[in-house]
């Protein structure tokens, strides 16, 4: 998908990068020299103008990414619920799971399975695309792409290890 | 009591003076530059209370100050940000150069006094402070605004063109005949055209001379090629603020980033320094007269500036309000002006040029940042929304 992306280079500043709307607005964010980063709003009004802009520290502007980065993969998840044959499932990692502290890639999910785990949800946070070196933890959710088969007999891995 | 004692409770009194002034300056949010001018006025010559043994310092300091603004400033831009503004923005800086220089050798000329005092007057109205000017900004939250990188880009060109403004009015300044004037002007221009080109090119070698962990090799070492550089374009007709900025213009990367850093305080110091000594040399009985000249001139070079701005940001495609903010936020002079005007007074083209700067340069620095609070302003908002529906209405072919 295209999204417009303006970068204007402000000297003795910084970059200001833009991001136009569908809906005719301007989203900036302003990556100083010194590192720090400011997020602001144009008026509708006044389109030159921005508005309140925000201060973001370095883990505030990770969180707000995060946040915004979790959001457009869950709706991208649900959007392929609708492609044909392909389905979405969220895996629980049972405290009993022969893969709790083990390296995801112990479970040889996709070598086995052919279904794709694209990410972990943790204690309320997203892990997004996990690598083979990530360690599992009971009470972890994968959330896993892949056929029907494919995920059933993920799910049965999962629990006791099988085959 | 010994000299030195003198020196030292007469410094240590004007700096602590300094100090509650900018505290002052702070608290009401403006430049504190006016008040370091009107200091320097009260204890200068003719002043309340005349210093004795401290003038050879702040002589000195206002020298180290001068260079020291420079280098900071080079050190802001990169060579590439300077290539890219000059490419956007050359027509929008030439304006500003017309406009604005005008004015200035305009009213040195019918107070006949001399081309020379009309080159230095028309550099004197011709550069905007970016230094005040990116503190308003930041303050009114304005950064991420469209029009901000219009401001910039005529900020950065005028910084640029004094690269050779400065070593051109030295030359000028110096005076020595038709032929031995353009002899010296050639080789300050030529010198000035070396150095860039040399930091352009060389500047990530010369970077690698030092390193940003060292922070106390770092600073001498900074502290010392500029002043270093300093010295020898000095010597050959250059300005020492030139050779500074350059040196600061060469310097890139996380070693310009830390020498800036460490450099400011420093910068405060002796910037601060700079602008009491030239209230120092300013005798406040001779602003009286030169108070209504200066006034007219504040006038009319904040009008210019407006238009200019105006039509820089509409050449970029800004909207009505921006082009306003745009030129509003141009109009204050600050350290550059009393820069130049010192490279004058200093060697004596024309006594009265000192105060009528100092007097243009406190009209402007307080009004300027006020002027640029303007568009915020409901009424403003008001009368520039009315402006836009009338002419809106106006466009509109008449009904039969």
């Amino acid at each position: 998908m295209a999204v417009r992306i303006e970068q204007v280079d402000l000297p003795g500043i910084g970059v200001r990068h833009d991001v136009l709307t569908e809906t005719g607005r301007r989203v900036s964010v302003l990556t100083h020299r010194s590192g720090e980063r400011t997020l602001a709003v144009f008026e509708v009004d006044d389109p030159d103008s921005c508005r309140d802009p925000v201060t973001l520290t370095d883990d505030e502007a990770e969180a707000l990414a995060e946040l915004l980065g979790a959001s457009v993969m869950l709706g991208q998840l649900s959007a392929l619920r609708e492609a044909a044959g392909v389905y979405t499932e969220q895996i629980v990692i049972a405290a009993d799971s022969p893969f709790v502290d083990r390296r995801l890639g112990d479970t040889r999910a996709r070598t086995r399975t052919g279904a794709s785990i694209v990410a972990l949800l943790r204690d309320g946070s997203v892990v997004p695309s996990p690598g083979p070196e990530t360690r599992l933890q009971a009470g972890d959710n994968v959330v896993a792409v892949g056929t029907r088969t494919g995920l059933d007999s993920l799910t049965r891995i999962i629990a006791d290890g099988a085959n | 009591m010994a000299e030195t004692t003198t020196l030292l409770i007469e410094i240590g009194a004007l700096l602590l003076g300094m100090g509650l002034l900018g505290r002052i300056a702070g608290r009401a949010g403006v430049s504190p530059i006016p008040l370091y001018l009107l200091a320097g006025l009260a204890f200068g010559q003719g002043g309340l209370l005349p210093l004795s043994a401290s003038e050879e310092f702040f002589e000195v300091g206002s020298e180290v100050g001068v260079i020291l603004l420079l280098v900071m400033l080079g050190l802001e831009y990169s060579a590439g940000e300077l290539l890219t503004s000059i490419r956007r923005s050359a027509l929008a800086g030439l304006l500003d150069a017309l406009l604005n220089a005008l004015p200035g050798a305009a009213l040195a000329l019918l107070l006949g006094w001399g081309p020379v005092a009309a080159v230095a007057l028309a550099g004197v109205t011709w550069v905007s402070s970016s230094g005040v000017i990116a503190k308003v900004l930041r303050d009114l939250g304005r950064l991420n605004n469209r029009e901000t990188p219009v401001v910039l880009s005529i900020l950065v060109i005028e910084d640029l063109a004094m690269a050779f403004y400065l070593p051109l009015l030295s030359a000028l300044v110096v005076g020595a005949g038709l032929a031995e004037g353009a002899r010296t002007m050639a080789i300050a221009v030529s010198a000035a055209l070396v150095i860039l080109f040399a930091a352009l090119k060389y500047g990530r070698v010369i970077s690698t001379l030092f390193s940003p962990r060292q922070r106390e090799a770092l600073l001498l070492g900074v502290l010392g090629l500029t002043m270093l550089v300093a010295g020898v374009a000095e010597q050959v007709n250059v300005s020492a603020a030139v050779g500074a900025f350059l040196v600061g213009i060469a310097i890139s990367g996380p070693v310009a980033e830390h020498a800036s850093e460490l450099l400011t305080p420093l910068r405060d110091v002796f910037a601060a320094v700079f602008f009491v000594f030239f209230g120092l040399q300013t005798d406040p009985a001779e602003i009286g007269p030169v108070l209504l000249p200066a006034l007219a001139l504040a006038i009319i070079t904040i009008a210019t500036k407006l238009l200019t701005g105006y039509l820089a940001a509409r050449r970029a495609g800004i909207g009505e309000p921006g082009r306003w903010r745009t030129g509003l936020a141009l109009a204050p002079r600050g350290e550059f002006s009393v820069v130049i005007a010192g490279l004058a007074v200093s060697a004596g083209i024309e006594p009265t040029l000192a105060p009528l700067v100092t007097t243009y340069v406190l009209i402007t620095v307080v009004t300027g940042p006020l002027l640029a609070r303007l568009p915020e302003s409901p009424r403003f908002r008001a009368a520039l929304r009315r402006r836009m529906l009338s002419r809106d209405r106006g466009a509109v072919p008449p009904r039969r």
